[in-house]
């Protein structure tokens, strides 16, 4: 095939166009003008102008996981590239595939300290799964295509494209994304047969087995979700998921115990505990989830699934680790299952649910509703049920506010939940759901935050009404960082240290400045029809809501403790100060 | 082998040689906490822009496999190998080791060169400096017995390290 000579910005419109790219979130600036040009001048890519860098990466973010496609970020060099930093190192730690441009200054001025350069390539180097620095026009129209491929294989995560000014003016041959393909990276879908057959009888042998599930099953998408479902169903066995793999598994499922991990739910960390063969499925052991590693499920086999090598025996050593898709492992792993006919002793998995629904009787999540002030577990609750019959979309930011949705909303679906796991990104809610709303426009799209987090990204409110995004964001305001406050109290001797949030602005006015709706609601029986008048409103509103400003999220698995060790909270044991000296030095 | 006991292992990598490779390869290590006891690096095929990088490291077992893992998934990574879990290796460094003496010394420092079977590469009147070439056991051991001798300055290499027969990477 003949090449095609075009300009660099060209080319790169050209790779996006070819790579499916529907929407880019960005913000423009000196290095990046020849790209902004090109954009103006063509209606394939829609821009999504953020108000600031790090949105434009949690927007990105929020377009990738609520779609499964590859979410797409353009910003100018020095300040726009150092601004990204964080949405890169949060779509890194949380596994979500997003390809950003970065402008450059031109390749000779690089290394001079000229304006507005910054050595982006070294800065994102540890906060990427791969970055590039383009020098040689002939390389552009294969390094885009390269970047998706990188972006969206295996463990998925952000890749730079960091672009000199001259590169994009300059001309450049393209090439179709077919004629590209990598030397070293091919990541291994197809899991070892054997090390299968070996795991299923394993599972087969179990007496007290659990399924622990994460994001990697979300990751490895839709149809690996029912894999999953169909397997569990299959086995009878007990499940639970992590924060970031909530959805993967309906939630009103009879077999799904909650969320596992430091605010998971008591039967979750007690069948986790207790077990003796445990499935670990796109799941990470993160320090969230494993609590102290000493007394972590001490009497378990484990066998463990993950396409990321390094995620294997990397802090919890497994009997099995298979390296591979979710979902191409869990087809071969319900075909052996039901080739050898193997079944989990009816007896010992009877037994072992007679066990949990011990558990289940102590009904962690609950809490009681008063007459005079809303308790926010109530209104994660509430909005559940008001948009129940509606497709709906849940972002958080980072809190309590952010493990009261985990615990409260069930999600059915994949895609439908979206928050900062593993970097706890506060500001990453409201661009987030920016990005899902420009993708799932007809959606309802919530985004519960709290008085501290909210300010972080504030500026996106702007966004919101240019684009007309109707995004409903609430705030479970209790004047205080809250989750801040509940370690202070716990850890720290109830010294409320910087933790109380002093000058809040008035939200309906902040709404209305920005052109859009802001509502209030400080009593419980106002409350369902605050909600009503959210969701009919056809357009952005924030609903600021008063809620019990000495609520702690419960349970609790307090740092450096083991799973049954569990602090339940009010209803049950009150809130006992943590005597910890371990648990003092761990985050 | 016990889960905490730390040992020593030799890791040759094989990648692309493109620009930044080596600062991935570091910044890994610097990042994730592993130390580095050597490293040397090279391109070893002009053609096809590779270059193999020896590191010799030490850490638990579980330590070893996660340094392995994460290398292998670095993009321009084509290959890891453990020499030292897959079957004996031959390791060298080279070294050249400058000893500033005269009179009795100096003739001591050429004696044990010669046992060594380093060669003086320069020389002045009051000054040697041997090249050496062996592992780095036998390196450290000819520099302890310069120490005394008017040792002042060393320039190593790193290890250079190959698997023994015909097993290749
Ligand atoms: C960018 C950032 N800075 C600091 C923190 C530490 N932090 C975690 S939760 C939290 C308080 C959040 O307060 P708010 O948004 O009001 O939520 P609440 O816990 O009250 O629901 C803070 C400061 C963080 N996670 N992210
Ligand atoms: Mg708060």
């Amino acid at each position: 095939m003949a090449e095609r000579i075009l300009s660099g910005s060209e080319v790169v419109l050209q790779a996006l166009a070819d790579q499916g790219v529907e929407v880019v979130f960005g913000y423009p600036g000196g290095a990046v003008l020849p790209l902004y040009d090109e954009i103006f001048k063509q209606n394939r890519i829609r821009h999504v102008l953020v108000r600031h860098e790090q949105a434009a990466v949690h927007a990105a973010e929020g377009y990738a996981r609520s779609t499964g496609k590859v979410g797409v970020v353009l910003v100018t060099s020095g300040p726009g590239a150092t601004n990204a930093v964080t949405g890169l190192t949060d779509a890194l730690m949380d596994s979500i595939p997003v390809v950003c441009l970065t402008g450059q200054v031109p390749t000779h001025l690089i290394g001079n300290d000229a304006f507005q350069e910054a050595d982006t390539t070294g800065i994102t180097r540890p906060c990427t799964k791969h970055n590039y620095l383009v020098k040689n026009p002939d390389k552009l129209a294969r390094t885009m295509h390269e970047a998706f491929h990188v972006a969206s294989s295996g463990r998925p995560g952000p890749v730079v494209i960091d672009l000199p000014k001259d590169i994009l003016v300059g001309k450049a041959p393209y090439l179709e994304p077919a004629q590209v393909q990598h030397r070293t990276y091919n990541p291994v879908v197809k899991g070892d047969r054997s090390q299968i057959e070996e795991a299923m009888e394993m599972l087969a042998s179990a007496k007290k087995p659990i399924l622990y599930c994460g994001g990697g099953v979300i990751n490895s998408g839709t149809q690996a979700c029912k894999l999953l479902t169909e397997f569990t169903r299959m086995t009878g066995a007990p499940i639970t998921l992590t924060l970031m793999g909530l959805g993967a598994y309906p939630a009103s499922d009879k077999q799904y115990l909650g969320m596992v991990g430091m605010h998971g739910t008591y039967e979750s960390n007690m069948s986790m505990h207790d077990c003796d063969v445990m499935v670990a499925i796109g799941a990470r052991f993160d320090d969230r989830v494993t609590g102290n590693l000493d007394f972590f499920a001490p009497n378990s086999q484990k066998i463990q699934i993950d396409i990321d090598q390094s995620s294997i025996n990397k802090n919890v050593p497994v009997d099995i680790g298979i390296i591979g898709d979710v979902g191409h492992v869990l087809e071969d792993m319900i075909k052996v299952w039901k080739a050898k006919q193997y079944k989990i002793e009816a007896n010992a998995l009877d037994s072992w649910w007679k066990e949990i629904e011990g558990w289940r009787g102590k009904h962690c999540l609950s809490y009681k509703q008063p007459k005079d002030v809303i308790k926010p577990q109530h209104v994660i609750r509430s909005i559940h049920a008001a948009t129940r019959d509606r497709k709906t979309y849940i972002t958080t930011d980072v809190g309590q506010h952010q493990m009261w949705a985990a615990q409260h909303f069930g999600f059915e679906h994949p895609y439908e939940w979206m928050t900062s796991g593993g970097l706890g990104t506060m500001g990453y809610g409201m661009p987030a759901a920016l990005g899902v709303q420009v993708a799932h426009p007809d959606a309802t799209v919530v985004c519960f935050t709290g008085d501290a987090s909210i300010m972080m990204n504030i500026q996106e409110c702007a966004t919101m009404t240019q684009y007309r995004l109707p995004i409903k964001t609430v705030i479970l305001n209790n004047r205080y960082m809250g989750m801040v406050r509940q370690w202070q109290q716990l850890l720290h001797g109830s010294r409320y240290s910087e933790s109380y949030s002093e000058t809040l602005p008035d939200f309906v006015k902040l709404s209305e400045a920005f052109g859009f709706t802001g509502l209030t609601c400080d009593n419980p029986a106002d409350l369902d029809d605050a909600i009503k008048k959210m969701l009919e409103i056809d357009g952005p509103v924030i609903l600021d809501v008063a809620v019990d400003d000495k609520e702690n999220c419960y349970p609790m698995i307090p740092s450096g403790k083991p799973h049954n060790e569990m602090l339940l909270g009010q209803e049950t044991n009150g809130d006992e100060a943590i005597d910890s000296d371990e648990g003092m030095v761990l985050v | 082998m016990k889960e905490t006991e730390i040992s020593k292992h030799t890791i040759s990598v094989l990648v692309d040689n493109e620009s930044g490779v080596l600062a991935r390869v570091i910044g890994l290590f610097s990042g994730r906490g592993y130390n580095i006891e050597s490293l040397t690096v090279a391109e070893v095929d002009a053609d096809s822009h590779q270059s193999r990088i020896t590191v010799v490291t030490s850490g638990t077992p579980m330590v070893i496999e996660q340094i392995k893992a994460q290398l292998s998934r670095l993009v321009p990574v084509h290959k890891v190998s453990d020499l030292t879990l897959s079957g004996p290796s031959v390791e060298r460094e080279l070294a050249l080791i400058k000893v500033i003496a005269t009179g009795e010394q100096r003739v001591e420092s050429l004696r044990i060169a010669d046992i060594f079977k380093a060669r003086a590469v320069d020389a002045t009147n009051n000054s040697f400096v041997y090249e050496i070439i062996g592992s780095p056991e036998k390196i450290n051991a000819f520099i302890k017995l310069m120490e005394p001798l008017g040792l002042s300055e060393i320039s190593r290499t790193g290890v250079a390290a190959i698997s023994r027969g015909t097993l290749t990477m």
